[in-house]
């Protein structure tokens, strides 16, 4: 069974098709690359995975289930995860509250069993907090356990906003632009840390600029322009490809 | 007949009013993206200005002129010292903060001239005009006529005149705007005063008719709203439509259905335009990028 | 934000306290009537602060809810002669529910577009209060019925001091329990960011009608207890300038501080009260503290004062 599958994905802003007719399957436990030229389609594609657009046309499938038709809120049940190109830290909790947040489809207690204190509510707490704590370690957070996330420098909150999607438990990752805006010791460290998450079984999906790094750690490239699939593959192959060559790789730095 | 056509003519006659305040909003909201829940407050200076300077003995026409410019100033007071402050604020603190300040203005004139209700003399007489079955009073026509008469005037500016031009652009892309090198400050200090202008000209119209008092702001700065809704929170041409709207229905409401209920139309139709047709008339639709 | 165990029940404590030994120092029943009304308001700025402060929301129109709620008993008890606490019952219920059919609507809109549309159902509300006067009494106000206990009839200052001091401590209680619980943080994720909580499951309509039910039957009861402890109700209470009062309460004292809320009730319940011909000035001092609060001490008072503190710790 396939982690996800798109199937005729397209979509339109008034005159402009951003994703046009896109079709392909992520196999589940390996790090996958949606790699294209500014423009392509990248991040659309991701929003409407990830439910936050509606799609023009085709389907979404999410390990078997067809979630086309879902809000986002119900596609994280499914096991979807995702962070954000553009930063979105709570940036109104602490670092630690913001990955508590994380886990809150865990809460086994709902919002008038809060307002009373009933016991399971002080559980829940217990557990997203352990968990939090355990996650921000993980990650290389550590050091900010306490910090309020509004204190914290840039690459720190790129990471804390990868431990708060892994604090839902989900099955498939997508990262949007994970190095974007990092420098390489820290590029590094987000390239070593995909590799953990994906070894622990987590499907990973990113879209990234930096080449270097897509290469390195994908297992499989989808390239993207102007909205429409242009070519899929291993690392290998998707570099000989010509069309690919043509399109993107020539003159593109890392 | 006869019935419907009074109708109409006090709805156009006081929906001209909520034009003017929509106008301001609209000047205002494209300028610098505050929808400035104050603006009802120009009104009242127009009228209430008016009214002081007159008790202090000044003719009729300079005291509207200085009534006009006192809520200029006013208009540009609360752009340098209350939405400049706060630029880069998220959008709860402006509005608390534009409350705040119509709060405040209310609060002065409240204090300065007493709670009283005022009237200023109809600018040619109080004899109704007699139109097909029904009275019109001269001061409408006066209502009406300036609302056209701005209108226009407010077209050819930004057609022709380039700092109207300049507004135009502003508010389409500030961003661009600047690196054209058009002064945004200037934009924005302007349109604040333009649209503070425009709401003491209704104030000033109205005041015969309606009578003027330090209250009076609150109802026309949210029935103006409506209208600049009703038009497409970016026109100000849409807003003059919505603004006749907005009278011709409280009007008809008030004849057909109950006049105790009248207010109830423009906060109902808020309602409507917000729920199912936010972008209103001649709006634009806008989407967020994440 | 990072307020630890001891600053949060520490505060539950402090309320406590101050709750239990305020009549100590209070002369007589003028000085009574006063601190039950901050009471009350501080009890609607809990519930509101939720909204505003940690939902992120905006509400312009809350006085409504309060007012439904003192209208339905005093129109339940005074006309249909229903016990007082069951009418209190039913205004929460009926609040709640049209609090309910009014979220799903309202809640879709952001910024000024909620402002706004939370302004109009406001004053739709003060404006129907006003005009149904068979039901309503209009704008001359109702006379209410003191509360009854069984045979005893509650009336006198002291009952209705601890009646309202007990109601604002339970709620604090109540709120605080919801804040640091998972259900508070998916609130205040909405504040944060409404794209990245539902991407962690998190159902942000259902979320901010919640919030918004849960603020506006706080307010209902705050209301339904108002009518009886004063034993009048007018429209008023459901009015534009109300609904800016509170939100002034809350945003002096402090967006998401629990504590915050009520010292903001507290201040601009007080203050008036304090200052001789303060009410010529009501509107000057209002308008003046919403701008300068904003611009100077967006956070409020007491997060402020709490920033302060710990900076001077350190």
């Amino acid at each position: 069974m396939t982690s996800l599958e798109v199937a005729g994905l397209t979509k339109s802003f008034g005159g402009v098709t951003a994703v046009d007719d896109v079709t392909f399957a992520i196999t589940p436990g390996h790090v996958h690359s949606i790699i294209g030229p500014n423009g392509a389609g990248k991040t659309t594609l991701f929003n409407l995975v990830a439910g936050l657009y509606v799609p023009t046309s085709g389907r979404v499938v999410l390990a078997g289930q067809d979630v086309t038709d879902l809000p986002p809120w119900r596609r994280a049940a499914q096991g979807l995860g995702r962070t954000f190109q553009n930063l979105q830290i709570f940036f109104n909790m602490s670092a630690i509250e913001n990955v508590m947040a994380g886990r809150h489809l865990r809460a086994r207690t709902g919002f008038l069993g809060s307002l009373f204190a009933l016991p399971s509510a002080w559980a829940d707490n217990r557990e997203a907090r352990d968990h939090a704590a355990a996650l921000m370690a993980r990650v290389g957070l550590g050091a900010y356990i306490d910090a309020d996330a509004d204190a914290m420098p840039y690459g720190a909150l790129k990471r804390l906003e990868i431990a708060r999607a892994l604090a839902a438990d989900p099955t498939l990752l997508m990262l949007d632009e994970p190095a974007a805006g990092l420098n390489p010791t820290e590029t590094h460290e987000i390239d070593r840390l995909i590799q953990s998450i994906a070894a622990d079984g987590i499907t990973v999906v990113l879209v990234e600029h930096d080449m270097k790094l897509v290469m390195g750690i994908s297992d499989h490239i989808i390239v993207l322009d102007h909205g429409r699939l242009l070519a899929q593959g291993t690392p290998a192959e998707v570099a000989r490809d010509p069309a690919v060559i043509a399109a993107y790789l020539g003159g593109d730095p890392a | 007949m006869s019935d419907l056509l009074q109708f109409v003519f006090s709805g156009l006659t006081v929906g001209a009013i909520y034009a003017l305040v929509g106008i301001g909003f609209a000047l205002i909201y494209n300028a610098s993206h505050v929808i400035n829940f104050a603006q009802g407050e120009f009104v009242m200076i127009g009228g209430m200005a008016t009214v002081a300077l007159i008790d202090m003995g000044i003719p009729m026409l300079p005291a509207a002129l200085v009534a006009i410019a006192i809520a200029a100033l006013v208009g540009v007071a609360l752009e340098k010292l209350a939405i400049e402050p706060a630029r880069n604020a998220g959008v709860v603190t402006l509005i608390i903060i534009t409350i705040g300040a119509s709060i405040l203005v209310r609060g002065v004139v409240e204090v300065i001239l007493g709670k009283q209700f005022h009237r200023l003399p109809s600018f040619s007489g109080d004899q109704p005009i007699l139109v097909g079955g029904a009275t019109l009073h001269p001061q409408s026509l006066w209502i009406v006529g300036a609302l056209i008469v701005l209108v226009i005037g407010l077209k050819t500016f930004f057609d022709r005149h380039p700092f109207g031009k300049a507004i135009l652009a502003t508010a389409h892309n500030r961003l661009a705007a600047q690196l054209v090198g058009i002064e945004v400050k200037t934009v924005l200090v302007a349109s604040f005063a333009m649209s503070a202008a425009f709401g003491a000209i209704g104030g000033i119209l109205t005041a015969p008719l309606t009578l003027t008092q330090y209250d009076v702001g609150v109802m026309l700065g949210v029935k103006g709203f409506c209208a600049a809704i009703l038009g497409g929170l970016g026109s100000p041409f849409g807003a003059v439509l919505g603004g006749l709207i907005v009278g011709l229905a409280e009007a008809l409401a008030a004849g057909y259905i109950s006049s105790a209920y009248k207010d109830v139309v423009a906060f109902v139709l808020i309602l409507l335009v917000l729920f199912f047709m936010p972008s209103g008339l001649f709006g634009t639709k806008g989407t967020e990028r994440v | 934000m990072g307020q630890g165990t001891l600053g949060r029940w520490g505060g539950l404590i402090a309320l406590i306290v101050i709750v239990a030994a305020l009549p100590l120092i209070l002369p007589n029943k003028f000085y009574y009537d006063i601190a039950i009304k901050t009471g009350l308001n501080a009890l609607v700025c809990v519930g509101l602060n939720l909204l505003i402060g940690y939902a992120g929301q905006i509400s312009l129109g809350h006085a409504a809810f309060f007012a439904l709620g003192g209208y339905a008993s005093a129109v339940l008890t005074t006309r249909y002669e229903w016990n007082g606490f069951l009418a209190l019952g039913v205004g929460a219920v009926i609040t709640g529910i049209l609090a309910y059919v009014v979220a799903r609507p309202i809640l879709r809109l952001k910024g000024h577009y909620l402002a706004m549309a939370t302004l109009a159902f406001g004053i739709i509300v003060s404006l129907v209060l006003n005009r149904e006067i068979w039901l309503t009494g209009g704008p001359d106000g109702v006379t209410v019925p003191a509360l009854r206990l069984g045979d005893m009839r509650l009336r006198s200052p002291e009952t209705w001091y601890w009646i309202t001091g007990g109601a604002l401590v339970v709620v604090t209680w109540a709120a605080l329990n919801l804040i640091h619980s998972p259900a508070g943080r998916a609130i205040r994720a909405l504040h944060g960011s409404e794209v990245a909580a539902e991407t962690l499951g998190i159902d942000v309509a259902r979320t901010k009608t919640m919030v918004f039910v849960l603020s506006a039957v706080i307010a209902a009861v705050a209301g339904s207890l108002f009518a009886h402890a004063e034993r009048f109700i007018t429209p008023n209470e459901a009015g534009f300038l109300r609904s800016v009062e509170l939100v002034t309460m809350v945003v002096l004292g402090g967006m998401a501080s629990t504590f915050g809320a009520i010292v903001g009730a507290a201040l601009l319940t007080v203050l008036p009260q304090v200052l001789a011909g303060f009410d010529d000035f009501k509107h000057i001092v209002l308008g003046a503290i919403l701008v300068c609060t904003m611009i100077f001490m967006p956070k409020g008072l007491v997060p402020s004062l709490g920033t302060l503190i710990r900076r001077g710790r350190r």
